[in-house]
């Protein structure tokens, strides 16, 4: 039984990780990029769901939708000021910008909020789920956490598999050169991509901070760089992926703080990531790409 | 492009030649800390409630006034060095810092060597004033702490099974649970529990809480800082976990965190010199500044701060110091006074403070307990 | 640029690194001469030293190689570690000079083992599942450093991964590594010169590697993976000769750092350093060994001049990182730049990339 509160609470940390690692591999999948600053557009999300719903008190769900326009927006600006121009030049330097973006993102955030922790109350308002007794207790923030990433996953798949612009957004993903000789607006697609991710953002900083309530400028750093490995962990491009990734992450982490040590948790974390990329060098469910010569 | 960065660094390294020291007419204070960065809570306390103090020595209008300088360092070693060292060009002859325990113990051999004096607010370890014989604290000694909790749970009886959760990354906090664990095996107090977190896997900290809960602790000690034990009062509650709660020092601005919930935190006990709601006239009026200048209630850090500036103004004018003298001049008349016997402050943090020549303060810290939403002392 | 005679390119662009390393120790040497030394200057000169050592390592990596790590702060560590534990414990013993020198064979040696550690997986992988697992061995290696007591007392040495009372020391006893608070009490080495003589030894050694036939080996890597190992190129071993000697080098520059503070804790070392000599590689244009030395200095000693800015620094300085990096790299930039240039400069060659 204890050990099934553990996992249980594995999951729920996992599934925070799972969506917004959602939210990177779309863009990496898109765009081709590590966009260190997606950590920090969860950050932001969470402010706006804070100044909204916690402080201002309008209704949860017109606070995130609130909360995806400004993110929305954010991203959308982000990518057509730092990103775009790059856009030709190495990846890496893509890269750089987007950790230049992550600083700004956080130290901009210091000057408006300031450093004094918030406590964010939770946008779930339900009781949590008891079974056997009262002995393995699940709360109503994962449970909704984890519905609501599955149901993005979903969306996300059949958005990329069924619709037009998901379609498109295959052609640029596979050769971004030959999808603009076909007519695809690739410079719009990415800004759409960009645009997704943001919402996703918005939508798992509210998730996030619902479940663990510490609200500071740097609060997206660290989550995001473990989506970021959740992502890679599932193969990252691949949407399922991220999602498996999440929830194993999750769940290894908290199982290696209840039964290796709690403060060597992370370094477990990192050698269960290195061994499976070693036994799969792409990621779980990561697409094995043969080099045609 | 080249050339461009050539030029650039060029300038760089003028700019910083270009910068001398200037006629002394009043006594520069230097300060250090987290302005920026995860710590910048911390950091931007202790400069807020300088700044307030530095204020107020200067509209007494006496001999000796004050200027503040204060240089973030990220709570990073190096850039508080560096900090340190940009303070030195200005001219710092005092240096009232630094904030956090890891920097200060870099800041704090530097420090040595130049004989700067330097009274800290907050950097508490034990390591800190072990550097050499110009460095005090204003803060108690984490050992001092670690020490005191556990006598004070023992001797109130306030729990059979202890659970701990600390910050294993955090000097602060492993400083405290290395002499609490001590004391608490000479005292013959069970712990049952005890669990760490890090700064990087402190999202989810309901782990922790479950493992005590296993445990069947019926007291938690939390030798951490307010932020991370709201994180734990909730987790417990969400789990229905009823048990008691010890806090440190590092505990108090709880309660004014921006949307906690305040009633998680009802019954918890700290061990604390300074609350914000206690009543008396130095408090009230210390709250009531810090709130005018920056619209915050001011933590723990804060208040130190404050003593900090007024301990140095008080040791300044019982020692003679004028603007004219060197740092190492000034830093001689300073210890001489400080670790004197007739020399004691009664300031936010404590009542008649006094400093040995180790540079620990002695302080009574004052057992607190929350009550309806506002600290209450526990004896 | 100017004077393009018969030399080689690539000997030309050595001459200009060396030229310039050399001119920025004696521009530093004139300014502590004649007395205009600030404390702020003359506190970032050895920093500066190791950050230009890591950049020209790690540009092995990433700008000859052409593989993305985000774990080069991890041999820093590991070298710092091993070198400064030898340094306040058998070293303190030995003459100051002696005990440095050791220190930096043992810090290079511990940082080399690691990269051996760490290059094995990283073989078998590439691009970011590459960068990845380097991010990972260095977040092991901090949290395990973090989290690692060593003390002495009268029967021995005592090590513990949980916390410091559990080593059970006596009272008399005396720790060496202090968990969170590192090794402390170390006896302060900064000598700006013995800097510049690791920055001109790991010139030297990386010119010598890249003019070699080991060196063109990487970089065919680098263009080409498939088309080298069709060739014969043993990969394994010249990507591990790559990726060990650029851990080595930063070992020595953990090890140059350390020696300049009284304490040495490991969370220094995160992937938030490892990005940040990322940055100085990249800003210097990848292979281009003299821009990234430039961009270390620059990125070291960027945040210290802001300091005016007081609560703003860190914001400007996120702000100038971005501009910098659209300005140096973005292609609309690029050939506006170029076009420019050309203006004043009507017979400049137009080249295609910077700094190959």
């Amino acid at each position: 039984m204890q050990f099934l509160s553990y996992l249980a609470r594995g999951i729920s940390l996992g599934s925070v990780y799972a969506l917004i690692a959602l939210g990177y591999t779309m863009v990496y999948g898109i765009a081709k990029m590590l966009n260190f600053a997606h950590g920090d557009v969860i950050m932001v999300g969470g402010y706006v769901v804070f100044f909204t719903f916690c402080k201002g008190g309008i209704h949860p769900v017109l606070a995130i939708i609130i909360a995806m326009g400004a993110c929305t927006l954010l991203g959308i600006t982000i990518e057509r000021v730092a990103y775009r121009p790059l856009r030709g030049a190495s990846s890496l330097s893509v890269l750089i910008t987007a950790i230049g973006v992550s600083y700004f993102l956080q130290n901009g955030a210091m000057l408006l909020w300031k450093s004094d922790p918030k406590s964010f109350t939770s946008v779930v308002k339900l009781k949590p789920l008891v079974l056997f007794g009262g002995q393995l207790q699940i709360s109503a923030e994962s449970i909704v956490t984890i519905l609501v990433s599955v149901v993005i996953m979903i969306v996300l798949i059949w958005f990329v598999q069924y619709t037009k612009p998901g379609h498109a957004m295959q052609a640029v993903s596979e050769d971004r050169g030959a999808a603009q000789l076909m007519g695809i607006n690739v410079n719009g697609i990415i800004s759409m991509t960009f645009a997704i991710g943001s919402a996703l953002a918005a939508v798992a900083g509210a998730l996030l901070l619902s479940s663990y309530p510490t609200l500071i400028p740097t609060t997206g750093a660290m989550p995001g760089i473990k989506a970021f490995v959740a992502a890679v962990f599932g193969g990252i491009g691949s949407i399922p992926g991220a999602f498996l990734g999440g929830i194993l992450l999750g769940i290894i982490e908290n199982l290696s703080k209840a039964y290796i040590s709690t403060q060597l948790s992370d370094a477990v974390v990192f050698l269960v990531l290195i061994v499976v990329l070693l036994v799969k060098p792409t990621g779980l469910l990561g697409r094995k790409t043969t080099v045609k010569v | 492009m080249r050339k461009m960065m050539c030029v650039a660094l060029t300038g760089a390294v003028t700019a910083g030649l270009a910068m001398s020291s200037m006629a002394a007419e009043v006594i520069k204070i230097g300060g250090i800390g987290p302005t920026t960065g995860p710590a910048a809570i911390y950091g931007s306390n202790v400069q807020n409630a300088m700044e307030i103090a530095v204020e107020e020595v200067n509209a007494e209008g006496g001999d000796i006034q004050f200027e503040l300088q204060f240089e973030d360092d990220q709570h990073d070693p190096e850039t508080s060095v560096n900090a340190y060292n940009s303070l030195k060009d200005w001219g710092m002859q005092i240096l009232g810092g630094t904030v956090t325990t890891n920097p200060c113990i870099a800041v704090g051999s530097e420090a040595v060597s130049d004989n700067m004096f330097m009274l800290t607010p907050s950097a508490s370890s034990q390591d800190v004033i072990s550097i050499g014989d110009n460095v005090f604290q204003v803060c108690f000694t984490d050992p001092n702490q670690g020490r005191a909790s556990a006598d004070y749970i023992s001797e109130m009886e306030l729990g059979s099974k202890i659970g701990i959760i600390y910050n294993s990354s955090d000097a602060y906090s492993t400083g405290i649970l290395n002499t609490f664990l001590a004391e608490a095996q000479e005292k013959n107090l069970e712990v049952v529990a005890n669990e760490a977190f890090t700064d990087d896997n402190s999202t989810d900290l309901t782990t922790q809480v479950q493992a005590c809960k296993d445990a069947g602790a019926d007291l938690i000690f939390l030798p951490i800082y307010y932020t991370p034990a709201s994180q734990i009062l909730k987790a417990a509650n969400d789990m229905g976990y009823e048990t008691k709660f010890f806090g440190v020092d590092g505990m108090d601005g709880i309660l004014s965190v921006e949307g906690f919930d305040t009633s998680l935190a009802e019954g918890v006990m700290l061990l604390t010199p300074f609350v914000a709601t206690s009543t008396d006239d130095l408090t009230v009026a210390f709250v009531k500044a810090y709130q005018d200048k920056t619209g915050d209630i001011p933590n723990q850090f804060a208040a130190d701060a404050y003593d900090v500036v007024k301990v140095l103004y008080k040791a300044c004018t019982e020692a003679g110091v004028t603007a004219d003298m060197s740092a190492s001049d000034i830093c001689e008349a300073l210890k001489a006074v400080i670790t004197s016997d007739g020399f004691s402050y009664d300031g936010l943090t404590g009542e008649s403070m006094t400093w040995d020549a180790s540079g620990a303060v002695s302080k009574d810290p004052r057992g607190m307990v929350i009550q309806d939403g506002v600290y209450q002392p526990m004896d | 640029m100017a004077g393009r005679k018969k030399m080689k390119k690539s000997t030309r662009s050595n001459l200009m690194t060396f030229g310039f390393v050399i001119a920025f120790w004696a521009l530093i040497e004139i300014v502590r001469m004649t007395g205009h030394m600030t404390a702020k200057i003359g506190g970032l000169l050895i920093p500066v030293c190791a950050y230009v050592v890591m950049a020209i390592s790690l540009n092995l990596v990433v700008g000859f190689l052409g593989e993305l790590s985000l774990g080069h702060a991890a041999f820093m560590s590991a070298g710092a570690f091993a070198g400064i534990y030898f340094y306040t414990t058998a070293g303190a013993a030995l003459p100051q000079w002696l005990a440095v020198l050791i220190a930096f064979l043992i810090g290079g040696a511990a940082a080399g083992i690691f990269g051996v550690l760490v290059g094995i997986p990283v073989l078998r992988l590439s691009g970011d599942y590459l960068a990845i697992v380097t991010l990972a061995s260095g977040e092991i290696l901090k949290n395990v450093l973090g989290a690692m007591y060593i003390g002495s007392d009268s029967r021995g040495l005592h090590f513990s991964l949980k916390d410091q009372f559990s080593l059970g020391m006596e009272p008399d006893g005396k720790m060496l590594l202090k968990g969170a608070m590192g090794i402390m009490g170390i006896k302060k080495f900064s000598v700006f010169t013995v800097g510049i003589v690791l920055i001109l030894i790991t010139l030297i050694f990386v010119t010598n590697l890249m003019n070699s036939r080991a060196g063109r080996a990487i970089t065919a890597i680098r263009d080409d993976e498939i088309a080298a190992r069709a060739t014969g190129i043993n990969l394994t071993k010249y990507k591990l000769m790559a990726f060990v000697s650029a851990a080595v080098f930063a070992g020595f520059a953990g090890v140059l750092y350390a020696l300049n503070y009284s304490s040495l804790v490991a969370d220094k070392f995160d992937y938030n350093l490892s990005i940040n000599v990322l940055v100085m590689v990249v800003l210097g244009g990848m292979g281009n060994v003299l821009g990234g030395i430039i961009a270390a200095i620059i990125l070291t000693v960027l945040p210290e001049m802001l300091r005016g800015f007081s609560q703003y620094r860190m914001f400007i300085y996120s702000i100038v990182l971005i501009v910098m990096m659209l300005f140096n790299q973005a292609p609309a930039f690029v050939s506006w730049r170029k076009r420019f240039m050309m203006r004043f400069r009507k017979k400049a060659p137009v080249s295609g990339k910077e700094g190959i």
